[in-house]
C-alpha cells in the first residue's frame, strides 16, 4: 500500500512537479520569533473559501431578481434540507470574516511588518480589507427584505452625496431613480462576478508577496536559526481555522438570521440600519449636518482609507520589538475605543422597532389561517392545553395527530365535560363561552403534524389582535383569508392599502377618515389596538 | 527530510511528535470538511419538504361521463415549483368505467410524453409519435409505450368528479 502510493506520488512528481512544489511551500523556513501571532492571515483565508462554498451552495436555490430572490431565500430557509445552516454559515461567516481580516490588519500593524520591503504587501492587504467591505455592502442587499432594502437606500444615499463623483457613483450602482431592479442586479453581479475573482488574483499577490520578503522577522531573530513552516506553525494555523470554524459553525446553528418582510419601498416607516461593522459610519454620520455632511459621509473615511494605504510611508523607521511599539499599540487602542464608542452610541441611539416584527424565515402556515382559528390559538395557550396535549407528555393525546380525526362538535362536547364524552378522563372542564370555544375547535381541525411547529410559532401579538378581531365581530363586515363577509373592503393586503397610523385612527372614528362609511366607532384599548393593526398588517395579499 | 536535517540530535522525539502534529492537522482538517461537506450534500441531495398541500380540483358533474367514451377534459390547477407557484392548464382523459367509477389518465404518452388521443373507429388511445396503443383502462397493448398510462388521483364528491396529483404508473408491461 505505501509502495503504491510512493510510485503514485513519483508518476505524480515526474508528470507535473505537484508534489515537489507543495514540499516546497511546506518547507519554508520561518524566523524563529514565528508562532501564535501569525495565525489571522490564514484564517481569513479559510472564511473566503468557506464563504466561496457556501455562497456557491446558496446559488443553487437562488433567483437573482427582486421578488423572486425573497422567496427563493424563502425557499432555502423554510423547505430545504440544510438550507438555514447553509445560510447561517454564509451570514455569519460574513461577520466573521471581517473580524479576522481587521485581526490580521491589527497584528501586522502593531508588529509593524508593514515596513520596508513590505510596503506592497500591506496595501494590497488593505484593498482585500476594502473588498471584504464590499462584499458586506453588496450582500446585504441580496436577501430583499426591508431591511436589506433601506440598508441600501442609505448606502446609495451615501454614494450620492461624494463629492464630484456622486452623480456618476449614483448611476454606476443603478440607483439614479431611487434602488430597484438595477441596482439589484448590479450588486448581485459585483457580489458574485467581480469580487470573487479579483479576491482570488489579488490574495494569490499578496501571498506571492509574503513568500517573496519571507515571514517579518523581529529585531533579535537573525542570530536564532530559523524554523520550518511545516508541521508545527501549520498545526497552529490549523487549529486556529478549526476554533474559527467550530465558532462559525455555532452561530449558524444557534443564532438565528432573521428574515423580514418583502422589501416595501412604499414603507416610509422603517428605520435602517447597517450591518454592525458599519454602524461606525452611521454614526460618525450624525455629527455632521446640511452641507458638512459629506465630511462625514465620504470626506473622513476616503481619508481613512489613505491614510490606512500610505501607513508604510508614514512610520519608515527601523523594525523595533513589538513591546516598543508603544505608539502603534496606544494608536490601535485608541482607534479600538472609538470604534467601540461609536458603534455603542449607534446601538443606543437606534429606537427600537415600535413595531411587532414576524420571522419570515421560519414557515409562516398561521398566516393562513382564519381569525376564529388564530383566536383559538391564543385559547389554547391561554388554557395551557400543551402541558397535556404535546408530542412529548404522556397525559394527554397528542392533538396533531388525534385531533382531525374529530368533529368540532364532539370537540365542544368534550371541553365542556371532558369525562362525560371520554368516561375516566382527568382533563378538567374547560372554562370558555361557547363562541370561544368554537375558535379553538376550529384551530384543533386545522392541527397536523406537519404544521403544528410552524401554527406554534404564531406570534402572540397576531393571535392576540384576532382574539380583539374575533370578539368584535369585525367578520361580520370584512374578509380575512377567505372568511367573512364583503360588506366592508376585505382586508388581506390592507398593508399595502393603508398607512398604520391610519388604520389606528379610522378604529375611533370611521367617517373621519373614509367619509361615507357605515362602519361603526370601536373604543379600543392601545394595547387591543395594537395588536389588531399588527395583526391586520401580517395578513397575506 | 530537511526538517530531519535541521534537528538530528532528537530525530526520533522529533519525528512522533512530527507524527502527532500531522495527524492533528489532518484530523482537524477532516472534521471541517464533513462538517461542511454532509450538510452541502443533504442540501443538494435530499428533497426539499414542499409546504404547498396537492389540491383537488374539481373538473365536472360525474353524470358528464359516459361509460365507453373517453372525454379530454381541460382545468388549471396551481402546482408549486420550488418557490413559485404556477397555475397551469392541464388535462385528462376521463373514462367512465363498467362499474360506474372514474379513472382519470394523464394525458401523456408513457413512452416519449407526446399527446395521445381516443380513436373512436378502433376504441384506443392511439399515440401518433410512435403509434404506441392503449386499452381504455390504461394498459398497453403494442407500441414502444413502457408502461400504462398513468392516472390521476380521483374522488367524487357530492357528484362532483375532483382529480388530485398525477401517479406515475410504476407497472411495466412488455
Amino acid at each position: 500500500m505505501k509502495r503504491q502510493l510512493e510510485s503514485l506520488l513519483a508518476w505524480l512528481e515526474d508528470r507535473t512537479g505537484l508534489p515537489g512544489a507543495v514540499e516546497h511551500f511546506l518547507d519554508e523556513k520561518i524566523p524563529a520569533s514565528g508562532g501564535c501571532h501569525q495565525v489571522f492571515g490564514s484564517v481569513a483565508m479559510f472564511l473566503f473559501l468557506t464563504q466561496a462554498f457556501t455562497g456557491i451552495l446558496l446559488a443553487f436555490n437562488y433567483a437573482p431578481t427582486p421578488g423572486e430572490a425573497y422567496n427563493s431565500l424563502r425557499y432555502i430557509l423554510t423547505e430545504v434540507t440544510g438550507g438555514r445552516l447553509i445560510r447561517g454559515l454564509h451570514h455569519w461567516g460574513a461577520s466573521m470574516m471581517i473580524m479576522v481580516v481587521v485581526l490580521h490588519m491589527v497584528q501586522v500593524f502593531v508588529f509593524g511588518a508593514y515596513k520596508k520591503p513590505r510596503e506592497t504587501t500591506w496595501m494590497l492587504g488593505v484593498v482585500l480589507l476594502l473588498l471584504t467591505l464590499t462584499y458586506g455592502l453588496t450582500g446585504y442587499l441580496l436577501p430583499w427584505d426591508n431591511r436589506a432594502y433601506w440598508g441600501t437606500v442609505v448606502a446609495t444615499k451615501i454614494a450620492a452625496s461624494a463629492p464630484l463623483a456622486g452623480p456618476y457613483m449614483t448611476r454606476l450602482l443603478g440607483a439614479a431613480k431611487g434602488v430597484g431592479v438595477v441596482t439589484f442586479a448590479r450588486f448581485y453581479a459585483v457580489h458574485v462576478l467581480l469580487l470573487p475573482p479579483a479576491t482570488m488574483v489579488l490574495i494569490l499577490a499578496h501571498v506571492y508577496l509574503v513568500r517573496r520578503h519571507g515571514v517579518t522577522p523581529q529585531p533579535g531573530d537573525e542570530a536564532l536559526p530559523k524554523k520550518p513552516f511545516y508541521p508545527v506553525q501549520v498545526f497552529k494555523d490549523t487549529a486556529a481555522i478549526f476554533l474559527a470554524f467550530a465558532i462559525l459553525f455555532t452561530a449558524a446553528v444557534v443564532v438565528k438570521v432573521p428574515l423580514e418582510q418583502l422589501a416595501d419601498p412604499t414603507d416610509t416607516s422603517y428605520i435602517p440600519r447597517p450591518e454592525w461593522y458599519f454602524l461606525f459610519l452611521f454614526q460618525t454620520l450624525k455629527f455632521f449636518e446640511g452641507p458638512l455632511e459629506i465630511v462625514g459621509s465620504t470626506v473622513l473615511p476616503g481619508l481613512a482609507v489613505l491614510a490606512l494605504i500610505a501607513v508604510p510611508f508614514i512610520d519608515r523607521g527601523q523594525m523595533v520589538k513589538v513591546t516598543k511599539r508603544t505608539v502603534a499599540i496606544a494608536f490601535v487602542l485608541l482607534a479600538a475605543i472609538g470604534w467601540g464608542g461609536l458603534t455603542a452610541a449607534a446601538v443606543m441611539s437606534t429606537p427600537h422597532e415600535a413595531t411587532a416584527q414576524v420571522d419570515y424565515s421560519a414557515p409562516t402556515d398561521w398566516i393562513q389561517l382564519s381569525p376564529e382559528e388564530m383566536a383559538g390559538i391564543a385559547y389554547f395557550r391561554d388554557e395551557n392545553c400543551a402541558a397535556c396535549h404535546s408530542a412529548g407528555s404522556s397525559s394527554g393525546p397528542d392533538l396533531t395527530r388525534t385531533a382531525v380525526h374529530k368533529d368540532a362538535a364532539w370537540m365542544i362536547r368534550h371541553f365542556k365535560q371532558p369525562a362525560a364524552v371520554r368516561p375516566g378522563s382527568a382533563m378538567p372542564p374547560v372554562a370558555l363561552a361557547d363562541t370561544q370555544l368554537n375558535s379553538l375547535a376550529a384551530f384543533l381541525l386545522k392541527l397536523t403534524p406537519e404544521n403544528a411547529s410552524a401554527l406554534a410559532d404564531a406570534p402572540d401579538f397576531a393571535v392576540r389582535g384576532a382574539v380583539v378581531y374575533q370578539t368584535q365581530h369585525c367578520a361580520a363586515c370584512h374578509m380575512v383569508n377567505g372568511v367573512g363577509m364583503k360588506v366592508g373592503p376585505p382586508l388581506n393586503g390592507l398593508a399595502r392599502r393603508q398607512a398604520r397610523s391610519w388604520v389606528d385612527d379610522h378604529f375611533a372614528n370611521p367617517q373621519k377618515l373614509s367619509p361615507g362609511s357605515i362602519m361603526p366607532p370601536y373604543q379600543l384599548s392601545a394595547e387591543d389596538k395594537k395588536n389588531l393593526t399588527a395583526y391586520l398588517f401580517t395578513l397575506p395579499e | 527530510m530537511e526538517e530531519r536535517e535541521s534537528e538530528p540530535a532528537d530525530a526520533a522525539p522529533g519525528s512522533s511528535r512530527r507524527a502527532l502534529l500531522q495527524a492533528a492537522i489532518c484530523g482537524l482538517g477532516a472534521a471541517i470538511a464533513g462538517a461542511l461537506g454532509l450538510p452541502a450534500l443533504a442540501y443538494l441531495l435530499t428533497p426539499s419538504k414542499s409546504r404547498q398541500q396537492d389540491s383537488w380540483i374539481e373538473i365536472g358533474e360525474v353524470d358528464r361521463f359516459q361509460a365507453g367514451a373517453p372525454i379530454e377534459v381541460a382545468f388549471r390547477r396551481s402546482r408549486a415549483d420550488a418557490w413559485k407557484v404556477v397555475s397551469e392548464k392541464d388535462t385528462a382523459w376521463v373514462v367512465k368505467r363498467a362499474d360506474g367509477g372514474v379513472t382519470a389518465f394523464g394525458p401523456q404518452c408513457t413512452h416519449l410524453g407526446c399527446a395521445y388521443h381516443w380513436d373512436d373507429g378502433r376504441q384506443q388511445f392511439l399515440c401518433p409519435c410512435h403509434s404506441s396503443l392503449f386499452r381504455m383502462d390504461g394498459t398497453v397493448i403494442s407500441g414502444p409505450a413502457p408502461r400504462p398510462l398513468d392516472r390521476y388521483e380521483t374522488k367524487v364528491e357530492n357528484g362532483r368528479l375532483m382529480v388530485g396529483p398525477l401517479q406515475i404508473s410504476n407497472q411495466r408491461q412488455v
